[in-house]
């Protein structure tokens, strides 16, 4: 449920960010989102349909780029792909992941349409 | 349409009350920005020239990497810093509903009496039950109805603060919505985040919700008078508990019964600001 917030707040910025840019269209907007991020990636695309009714994001494209987990041992520093939350290391088998990587919720770009 | 307000769908409004006070809307001085058509997010500006051709617009990428909650963030640290100026410790207690929060509350603050100042805010989608319930126990508190929301975010705490008026040195409990999912990624500035299981739940609960239990600093382990006449694998429950977030400090007691409760109890009085 809490993607519509998520979708909102996208949406907040990147109209933000287009005034400041003084673009009159934003035809493209870029989002990494982790797949430990908790979000759902079906949720947040319709959240984004229902978010950007209405605004100049309405018929923009959002890509949503699927960033996979990559966690680092706390002990042996090792790098892996863990396969949830609760991975052990497959080289020393400490318990505790600790991710570098897969929970990212960040606008990455926005492609724009200015008026010279 | 707003999940946070419903002011898209002219029902469920977010409303800030205390008990015995009639409830009212924060209308004009919204809690929140955002991109609705009846702002003046045009998709054209009034004020330019059309003297100009449209042909000539060109794309241009700009690179934003913006955090997606750092608008939240950002107010959230507010309020920590307003919490660190007054001595102010916050805690923000998650939960399913149901798994006893606001009775643990109610004792909380009976317990606490004299030993330490206590304001609470309350986060429910609807009604102001749970307010006079901790108003009744004797702790000065404010209810957020989120209306549609799903979570507290940090506009509505500073929103409550405004009128709550917390007292210095006090622990203010921020008892959140009901949900297990979407309060773990909103921040409101706290400084401890508890998460609360009952023995009635099962003992997955850590493996099923992995992320509120991977943010949280704190477990306690509720409803254990009932450990009798349910099955549940304490020693489990805490194996995958502490598997998601090994730094997790978990602690059992039953609200109800009074069994845990000191630790619990010491545990609040030694937290610093």
């Amino acid at each position: 449920m809490h993607e519509l917030s998520i979708a909102i707040s996208i949406v907040d910025t990147v109209i933000d960010q287009a005034k400041k840019a003084s673009a009159n269209r934003v035809s493209e907007v870029e989002l990494d989102i982790g797949t430990l991020s908790g979000i759902e990636y079906e949720s947040l695309e319709f959240a984004l349909g229902v978010a950007a009714k209405d605004t100049i994001l309405e018929e923009t494209l959002f890509r949503i780029n699927r960033v996979e987990p990559v966690a680092e041992c706390p002990k042996c520093q090792h790098l892996y792909t863990p396969d949830g939350m609760f991975s052990l290391c497959p080289e020393c088998n400490e318990q505790g992941i600790r991710l570098i990587q897969g929970t990212e919720l960040q606008i990455k770009s926005l492609l724009v349409e200015q008026n010279e | 349409m707003c999940d946070t307000c419903g002011c898209g769908s002219g029902t469920n409004p977010v409303k800030i009350s205390r008990p015995g006070e009639t409830e009212r809307h924060i209308d004009n001085d919204h809690p929140h920005s955002h991109g609705h058509p009846h702002d003046h997010d045009h998709p054209h500006s009034h004020g330019h020239h059309h003297d100009h051709s449209h042909d000539n617009s060109q794309q241009r990428l700009i690179r934003v990497e913006e955090d997606i909650l750092g608008k939240n963030n950002l107010l959230a640290s507010r309020n920590s810093g307003y919490f660190e100026a007054k001595g102010v410790v916050a805690l923000n207690l998650m939960s399913s509903p149901g798994s006893g929060k606001t009775t643990l509350l109610e004792k909380t603050i009976r317990a606490l009496e004299g030993l330490r100042p206590v304001g609470v805010i309350e986060g429910d989608q609807q009604t102001l039950n749970d307010a006079e319930r901790i108003h009744a126990a004797g702790a000065p508190v404010v209810q957020v109805n989120t209306g549609n929301g799903c979570h507290l975010d940090a506009e509505m705490i500073r929103q409550a603060l405004d009128q709550l008026q917390v007292q210095e040195e006090s622990l203010l409990f921020i008892e959140n919505v009901g949900n297990l999912i979407c309060p773990s990624l909103f921040e409101l500035g706290e400084k401890n985040r508890i998460v609360i299981i009952s023995v009635t739940e099962g003992e997955d609960k850590p493996l099923k919700y992995p992320t509120m239990f991977e943010h949280a600093h704190t477990c306690i382990i509720n409803k254990t008078d009932l450990l009798p006449y349910v099955d549940f694998d304490m020693d489990l429950v805490k194996k995958h508990a502490l598997s998601v977030n090994p730094h997790l400090h978990i602690m059992e007691l039953s609200a109800k019964t009074g069994e845990g409760m000191e630790q619990w109890i010491e545990w609040l009085l030694d937290q610093k600001p």
